[in-house]
C-alpha cells in the first residue's frame, strides 16, 4: 500500500490550508499528540454543517483523478471552477507538489497517487465525522448533509438496489439528503429506500405530475408507503421542500434541490409519477416563505443543481445564506461568494466527489447575523483509522451472495446474471481483469482513459464503426500498473440502464447527436446546460469549437480509418444507458469484462491503440484546460 | 389540403425533443419509442411552421405576431414553464394574471408551432385569471402569455429549451 | 374525463384530465407513412350552476390526453359541469360536485 510519508502529510498540516488548531491526532502514538491536525477543528460559532457530496456508491478508498479540461465560457471563463491545475493551485493560494495539488487538481497524479494513496472510503469518513463532530462539542452542534447521487455508482449499490448505501449512510448519520441518481430506481423503491433513511430526504423541485394527482395508483402507491411520496396535494410537493433543524441552539433551515434535469437526463420509466425542473420561482417564494414563517437563524440550500447552476440561482434569489451543492463533482475548497440581486451575500460550495472531501461550515450567530467559516478537509485514508462500526457492516454487506433475485437490469431476460449466481459480492468484484497499461480515468470535458475502453468494448462487442459512451463525472480511476479489476469495471458501468445497442445511423444524425450534446455543456447560459461532460466517441476523431452556437461547433469528424463522416452513410453505432426505451444488448459490465479479458497481452497487460481525444479549438488561452493531450489551437 | 408538403424530410433534423441522457438513442430506433415518437411529431409540426406560414392550411391557425407585439409587458402576469422540457410532447405551462383586473382572455401561445396559439381561454366574470395546461413544443422556442383585459392586451414570455437529454454528473 | 373540484377560501379549483388523442394532422403513420388524420378537442366549456365559468379554445398544439386547469370563485355544494367537443363533433360531458 502506498502511504504518504509522516513528515510529507504534516508538512501539509504546517501550510495551514485548513486551520492551524493544536490538538491531539487519536490515531497517531502519544509521541506525535503535539502535532498540529488538520482534522482537529474547534468550532467557530455555535452550528456545524458537515457536507457530502456525490459518493456515486464509493464506501471503500478510492483513486479519483480531478479533471485537466473543465471549460468554462462567457461568466464562468477563468473562475473556479473552470480553473484546472497550476492555474487553480495558483487561484486559490494553494502550494504546488504537494497534497493539495494530489487532492484538487490532476497534476503528476500517478506519483501523487502513489505517495499519499487512496482518498475517501465511508470507514474513514466515519472517523472523520468523529472528530469533526467531538471538535464542535458534540453531534447536537452538527448537522451532516449529503448531496445526492449517493445510492449509485457501484456494483453493491447497483445489486442492492442502494440499501447497501442507505443502511451506511445511516451508520454515518447522514441528518438530510437530496437526490438524482436515488431516482433511478423504481419509484416503490426509492419510497421504501426513503423510508429506510433515518435523515431527511427532501426537495422542492420534485412534484407529483398532475395525472398522478388525479389518478389513483399514485395514491394507492402513497398509502401502502404510510404517507412517503405526497406531503402537499396542491403543490405537488412528493417529498418536503425544506426542513428545519435544531443545530447548537440555532434553528437552521435547510431547502432542498433535486438534479433539475433528472426526467431528461434518465429514464422517465423509472419515475412515471414525478417532474422535475430548476422551478426557480419556486425557490424564491418558498425561501421568502421559509424566511418569514419560520424565523429561521440561518437558511441554507442543499443543491444537486451543479456549481454554475448554483451560482446562477444564488445570485437571483434572494435570502439564502449558503449553498452546499454537488452534482458537477467540483471539489473547490474555497467557496464563490456571490453577491445577490436583492443585496445579501450568499456563499456557494461544492464538495467533489467520491468520498475525496468533506465540506465544514461554521456558522457563528452574531448581533442577528451570521458569520460563515469554511473548510474542505481532503480524505487522506492513511491518515483515519477505518472506523471499526462501518468496516464491520460493509464487510459483512460485500459477503453478500449474488442469488436470483437480484435485478441490475430493465430487460426481462437480464434481471440476473446466472454465472455470477452463488458467488459473493467481494468475489465477483475482486475479479482481476488485466493489467493498465497507463492511467485510466474518466472525469474530462472530453475523451478519458477509461472511456476509450468502454467504446473499445462496444465497438468489439458490435462491429461497430463508432460508439458512444455518455459523459457521466463518475467513475474512479485506475493507476498504470495495477489490476483492473471486476470493481473498477462496475465503478464505471454500474446503473439500472445498461443495457447495449447497436444501431445504423446516418453521419447526419450522428453530427447531430454530438452537436446536441455539446450544447447541453456549452450553452452560455448555465440553466440550459446539463452537468455533464462531452459524450464520448470511440473509432471517431472530430474537432470541436466550444464557443461556436447549436450546430456550427463539430467539423472534421473522420473514423479512425481517416474516412471523413458523410452525412448520407449509414454507420454502425454502439452505445448503452439508452433513456427512452429498452435495448437487449448485453449489459455494459459483461461487455467491458469480456473485452478487457480478451484484449491483454501474454504480460496481461491491456494495451490501447489511440485514444480519441477530440481536437478543440478556440480554448488554447482558457485556463481550465492544461496538459491535454489531444491538438489544440 | 395538402398536408404532404408540410412533412419534410425524416426524424432525422430533430433529435430535438427526444430524451437522450446518459445514453444517446439513435433516430432511427426512436420509432419504437412512444414518447420519443410524440416529441417527433411536435418537432415535425414545429419544422412545418414555415410552410404553415407560407400557405395556411386545415385548421393550422394562422399567426398574427402583431397581436403579440403589440402587447404590453406586464410583471403582473406569471407564466409558468420549465427552463428545460423534459418531453417536448408535454410542457406544462401556468398563466396567473390574478394581479390584473377585468381580465377577459388568456392565451397561450409558442411561436414556433405551426398551431402557434395552442389554447385560448375565454373567462366569465368571477373566475380567476388562472390557466394551466400542457402543450407540445417540437423544438426550443418562446412561450407566450396573452392576456386580455378590454380592449388592452398584455403579456409575459419564457423561452423554453427542448434538447436531447444531456447527462448528468 | 376525470374532474375534481375544492373550495378554499372562496375560491374553487378545477382540474381537468381528458382522455383523447390530439392529432395535429401532421404525424406519418409509422406503417403506411399516410398522414394521421386532424383529431383534437376544439372547445372546453365549463360551468357552474349552470352559468359560465370558462370557455377554451384549443388547436392541435394541446398535448395528447388534456389537463386543464382554472378557478372560480364559488362555493362547495356547487354543481361543475366540464364538457369538450373535438374536431369531429365528438363530444363528452362529467359532472361533479364542489368538495
Amino acid at each position: 500500500m502506498p502511504t504518504m510519508d509522516r513528515r510529507t502529510f504534516f508538512k501539509f498540516l504546517a501550510m495551514g490550508v485548513a486551520g492551524s488548531a493544536t490538538a491531539s491526532l487519536p490515531w497517531l502514538s502519544a509521541a506525535q499528540a503535539e502535532t498540529p491536525s488538520l482534522y482537529d477543528l474547534p468550532q467557530k460559532g455555535q452550528a456545524r454543517i458537515l457536507h457530502l457530496t456525490d459518493l456515486h456508491g464509493q464506501l471503500l478508498p478510492v483513486y479519483f483523478r480531478e479533471p485537466n479540461v473543465n471549460l468554462g465560457f462567457g461568466h464562468a471563463l477563468g473562475h473556479p471552477p473552470h480553473v484546472v491545475g497550476n492555474a487553480l493551485l495558483d487561484k486559490l493560494k494553494l502550494p504546488k507538489g504537494g497534497v493539495e495539488a494530489y487532492a484538487y487538481t490532476y497534476l503528476d497524479f500517478a506519483e501523487a497517487a502513489k505517495k499519499y494513496g487512496k482518498m475517501g472510503g465511508y470507514s474513514h469518513i466515519k472517523t472523520l465525522l468523529n472528530q469533526l463532530r467531538k471538535g464542535a462539542g458534540g453531534q447536537k452542534n452538527t448537522l451532516t448533509l449529503d448531496g445526492g447521487d449517493l445510492w449509485q455508482g457501484s456494483g453493491t449499490s447497483l445489486w442492492t438496489r442502494g440499501v447497501d448505501m442507505v443502511e451506511a449512510s445511516n451508520i454515518m448519520g447522514i441528518d438530510v439528503m437530496v437526490g438524482h441518481w436515488e431516482f433511478t430506481y423504481e419509484e416503490q423503491e426509492v419510497l421504501s429506500n426513503v423510508a429506510l433513511f433515518k435523515g431527511d430526504f427532501i426537495g422542492q423541485n420534485v412534484r407529483v405530475k398532475e395525472d398522478a394527482l388525479m389518478a389513483d395508483e399514485y395514491l394507492e402507491m402513497v398509502e401502502k408507503n404510510n404517507g412517503l411520496g405526497l406531503v402537499d396535494e396542491d403543490a405537488g410537493y412528493a417529498f418536503n421542500p425544506y426542513v428545519i433543524k435544531e443545530v447548537g441552539g440555532k434553528r437552521i433551515a435547510v431547502i432542498g434541490q433535486a438534479f433539475p434535469r433528472t426526467a431528461n437526463a434518465n429514464p422517465p420509466e423509472f419515475f412515471p409519477d414525478w417532474s422535475f425542473g430548476l422551478r426557480e420561482d419556486d425557490m424564491r417564494d418558498l425561501v421568502k416563505k421559509v424566511r418569514t414563517e419560520e424565523k429561521p437563524d440561518a437558511v441554507v440550500m442543499l443543491s444537486h443543481n451543479g456549481m454554475d447552476v448554483d451560482i446562477k440561482m444564488a445570485e437571483n434569489v434572494p435570502g439564502i445564506d449558503v449553498v452546499f451543492g454537488g452534482h458537477t463533482h467540483d471539489g473547490m475548497p474555497i467557496p464563490v461568494n456571490v453577491k445577490n440581486k436583492a443585496g445579501n451575500n450568499c456563499l456557494v460550495t461544492n464538495a467533489g466527489s467520491n468520498g475525496k472531501f468533506v465540506g465544514v461550515m461554521d456558522l457563528d450567530f452574531r448581533d442577528g447575523k451570521v458569520n460563515m467559516h469554511y473548510k474542505m478537509l481532503p480524505v487522506m485514508t492513511n491518515q483515519l483509522a477505518a472506523d471499526k462500526e462501518m468496516e464491520a457492516y460493509l464487510s459483512q454487506m460485500r459477503d453478500t451472495k449474488y442469488d436470483e433475485k437480484i435485478v441490475e437490469s430493465r430487460h426481462p431476460k437480464r434481471l440476473f446474471n446466472p454465472e455470477r449466481v452463488g458467488k459473493s459480492y467481494k468475489e465477483i468484484l475482486e475479479e482481476k481483469l488485466a493489467i493498465a497499461d497507463r492511467l485510466l480515468y474518466r472525469r474530462g470535458n472530453f475523451m478519458g482513459t477509461w472511456d476509450q475502453i468502454l467504446c473499445n468494448a462496444l465497438r468489439e462487442e458490435y462491429k461497430a464503426d463508432v460508439a458512444l459512451s455518455a459523459g457521466v463525472r463518475w467513475g474512479t480511476t485506475t493507476l498504470k500498473g495495477d489490476w483492473i479489476t471486476m470493481e473498477d469495471v462496475m465503478n464505471q458501468c454500474s446503473m439500472t440502464y445498461a443495457e447495449t445497442y447497436v444501431s445504423d445511423m446516418t453521419g447526419k444524425q450522428l453530427l447531430d447527436v454530438l452537436e446536441q450534446i455539446a450544447d447541453n455543456l456549452f450553452d452560455p447560459d448555465p440553466y440550459l446546460q446539463s452537468g455533464g461532460d462531452m459524450v464520448r466517441a470511440g473509432g471517431l476523431d472530430y474537432t470541436i469549437d466550444p464557443t461556436k452556437p447549436l450546430f456550427k461547433r463539430i467539423t472534421e469528424a473522420k473514423l479512425d480509418n481517416g474516412k471523413a463522416i458523410d452525412p448520407d452513410t449509414v454507420y454502425k453505432v454502439a452505445g448503452w444507458a439508452v433513456v427512452n426505451r429498452t435495448p437487449d444488448g448485453r449489459l455494459m459490465w459483461d461487455v467491458v469484462r469480456d473485452y478487457i479479458k480478451a484484449n491483454k497481452g501474454k504480460d496481461n497487460i491491456l494495451a490501447l491503440p489511440k485514444i480519441n481525444h477530440p481536437k478543440l479549438v478556440n480554448v488554447a488561452k482558457n485556463p481550465g484546460i492544461a496538459d491535454y493531450d489531444g491538438d489544440l489551437s | 389540403m395538402k398536408r404532404r408538403s408540410f412533412v419534410k424530410g425524416t426524424l432525422s433534423a430533430s433529435v430535438a425533443g427526444l430524451a437522450v441522457g446518459a445514453g444517446l438513442i439513435p433516430a432511427s430506433l426512436l420509432a419504437e419509442d412512444k414518447k420519443a415518437e410524440e416529441a417527433a411529431a411536435a418537432s415535425k409540426d414545429a419544422e412545418a411552421t414555415k410552410d404553415a406560414e407560407a400557405k395556411p392550411a386545415g385548421h393550422a391557425t394562422s399567426f398574427d405576431s402583431t397581436i403579440v407585439d403589440s402587447a404590453e409587458k406586464s410583471d403582473k402576469i406569471k407564466l409558468k414553464a420549465p427552463d428545460v422540457a423534459e418531453n417536448g410532447a408535454v410542457v406544462p405551462v401556468t398563466v396567473d394574471a390574478s394581479g390584473l383586473e377585468g381580465v377577459t382572455k388568456i392565451q397561450i401561445i409558442a411561436t414556433n408551432n405551426p398551431d402557434a396559439i395552442a389554447g385560448t381561454f375565454n373567462l366569465a366574470e368571477g373566475t380567476v385569471a388562472f390557466a394551466s395546461t400542457r402543450i407540445k413544443m417540437g423544438k426550443t422556442g418562446p412561450v407566450i402569455a396573452l392576456v386580455t383585459v378590454g380592449d388592452k392586451s398584455f403579456k409575459a414570455q419564457k423561452d423554453v429549451k427542448v434538447t436531447i437529454g444531456g447527462c448528468g454528473g | 374525463m376525470k374532474v375534481r373540484a375544492k373550495e378554499k377560501d372562496g375560491v374553487v379549483s378545477i382540474k381537468v384530465l381528458m382522455n383523447h388523442v390530439m392529432e395535429s394532422g401532421r404525424r406519418k403513420d409509422k406503417k403506411s407513412g399516410e398522414l394521421i388524420p386532424a383529431h383534437f378537442i376544439k372547445t372546453v366549456t365549463i360551468t357552474a350552476n349552470g352559468k359560465d365559468v370558462l370557455t377554451a379554445d384549443w388547436t392541435g398544439s394541446i398535448s395528447k390526453n388534456p389537463y386543464l386547469a382554472c378557478k372560480y370563485k364559488g362555493a362547495k355544494g356547487d354543481k361543475v359541469k366540464v364538457s369538450w367537443v373535438d374536431n369531429k363533433d365528438k363530444t363528452a360531458e362529467k359532472d361533479v360536485v364542489v368538495k
